[in-house]
């Protein structure tokens, strides 16, 4: 006779892997295997493509050298002083632009369409005005960053439920008050988010100033790399960059609580 | 930028009221601006009057060639723009065909969006040399994202009634795809190539203005290099103009895609 059983369900056990890691895994071997292949290929001129060891090399001896922390800083305090600057008129100009229908019907379209305009054709401006020095880096940050951060202030003004801005009237509150009670708590989401958008174009702003004019900063080092063609050097500058900027800009959005809203 | 251009209706008095007094404090800006210079309150070595930066537009039209500089740089943006749309929407297609692709690469396409890729134009000049390609590759590049991400949203926000459609015909997945997925996702793709020729215009700009190569950009480079204050100053502002044309001819075009409700 047949023997019956239960049927028991055998655990699987859970690949150590996901596909998408393993993707991911295959997808950055691949363009690895094909930038060194290229690297000794001989097809491009010497160095256009370095071979990763060197540009690992140059990448530890960068961050190891007390020089690079130097630049470092110095971006990094233009590019801070541009943000609070820049983040705090931005601030102002869009709380003042969404409480007063009016102004934001006569000025907000000036900045509306100013703000999609290439900001570092300003910089001759910048140096009249501010001189070669940090000053005129962090004006044109200033400037980039000012755009996002009142538009998305002025939007974000004009989205606050009424009935907050009802409860602080019927407390009587000033508009100091109202700005910091109300305005300011409610619009935390557009705030952080033309924060995030103001970071990112003044770090680009600074960043090409600095590439353009200057004797100090990271972009200082990037022309600088590219005009002895230390290619190594500028790659490994570049990587640092990258990875500095999309960390950034995670972390504002990460501590703004962006990534707790819902994506419609 | 999160601010998006109010629909269309008729003007009321408060809003032509409010346009007198925006274009008013302008005009009143520039005046006082002219006053301080003519004064000597403001140094005009620094900032020359509205008046000189004005009667410069003429010189700067025809003296610097203006004309040939804007259609170079109107080439460059176009041919970025070209291979932007091609490459970014196939790019989105392909994404969302292969959803393993989708959910190992969006991630990396996001994040590409926010990375500062104008700053790579020393390696661009080093591989494609100091040339018109460098311009259009860096436009191109630093352009990309939202072109992908934007094909990979209007492809996925497809209505469910849509694709049941389509379904019910035995459509076979090319026919869905050009008979229902792609025109319903056509409105939000154009979002992304507006977006993108933004970034494209900025960047292409912005490169022939530090590599001072091209058209627009290197005549402001030009003009102060060569301490031509009013004429710098009318070549920003030729700029200006120009970009905010091209902002608000993209924003007509993507007025008439988006679909009456």
């Amino acid at each position: 006779m047949a023997e019956t059983g239960r049927l028991t369900r055998t655990p699987v056990a859970a690949p150590l892997l996901s596909p998408v890691t393993l993707l991911r895994i295959a997808i950055i071997l691949a363009l690895l295997a094909v930038w060194e292949f290229l690297a000794h290929s001989g097809w491009l001129y010497r160095d256009v493509v370095p071979s990763l060891m060197s540009i690992g090399s140059a990448l530890t001896e960068l961050l190891m050298s007390a020089d690079f922390y130097f630049h470092l800083s110095v971006t990094a305090g233009e590019i801070g002083t541009a943000l609070a600057i820049g983040g705090a008129l931005g601030l102002t100009v869009g709380i003042m632009l969404g409480a007063n229908r009016f102004l934001s019907k006569a000025f907000e379209s000036y900045l509306y369409y100013l703000g999609p305009t290439p900001k570092i054709i300003f910089f001759p401006i910048m140096i009249m005005w501010f001189g070669v020095g940090p000053e005129s880096k962090i004006a044109l940050g200033t400037f980039s960053c000012f755009f996002p951060v009142a538009l998305n202030v002025a939007a974000g003004m004009r989205q606050i439920d009424k009935v907050l801005i009802r409860v602080g009237k019927s407390f009587r509150a000033n508009s100091w008050q109202m700005v910091v009670k109300i305005y300011l708590p409610a619009m935390r989401h557009p705030i952080i988010n033309g924060i995030r958008l103001g970071l990112g174009v003044a770090l680009i702003g600074t960043l090409l100033a600095e590439t353009k004019l200057s004797n100090k900063g990271i972009g200082f080092l990037i022309i600088q790399a590219y005009s002895i063609f230390d290619m190594p050097r500028m790659y490994a500058m570049l990587i640092v960059l990258f990875v500095l900027a999309i960390g950034a800009n995670a972390l504002v959005g990460r501590f703004g609580g962006l990534h707790d809203i819902k994506r419609l | 930028m999160s601010a998006s251009a109010a629909p269309a209706r008729r003007a009321s008095p408060g809003d032509s009221a409010a346009a007198v007094v925006g274009i008013g404090a302008v005009v009143a800006f520039f005046l006082v601006v002219e006053f301080l210079v003519q004064f000597g309150l403001v140094n005009r070595f620094i900032v020359p009057p509205p008046s000189e930066v004005l009667g410069s537009f003429g010189r700067v039209i025809v003296e610097e060639d203006i004309l040939n500089r804007f259609l170079l740089t109107a080439t460059e943006c176009l041919t970025a723009g070209v291979m932007l749309t091609v490459f970014g929407v196939a790019g989105g297609v392909l994404m969302h065909r292969f959803k393993l692709l989708q959910q190992a690469c969006e991630t990396w396409v996001a994040a590409m969006a926010s990375a500062p890729i104008v700053l790579m134009y020393p390696l661009f000049l080093v591989i494609f040399g100091r040339n018109a390609w460098t311009i259009i590759m860096m436009g191109f590049f630093a352009a990309l994202p939202p072109v992908i991400l934007k094909t990979i949203e209007g492809i996925a926000g497809t209505r469910k009634v849509l694709v049941n459609v389509g379904r019910s015909f035995n459509l076979t997945p090319t026919q869905q795809f050009w008979k229902i997925l792609f025109p319903a996702a056509l409105p939000t793709i154009f979002v992304g190539v507006r977006l993108g020729l933004i970034f494209a215009l900025i960047n292409i700009v912005g490169v022939e203005f530090l590599i001072n190569f091209g058209g627009l950009g290197q005549l402001i480079n030009e003009l102060a290099e060569r301490y031509d204050l009013a004429g710098t100053y009318a070549a920003i502002c030729f700029v200006i103009l120009v970009s905010i044309l091209f902002f608000m001819a993209l924003e007509k075009a993507e007025r008439w895609l988006r679909p009456v409700d």
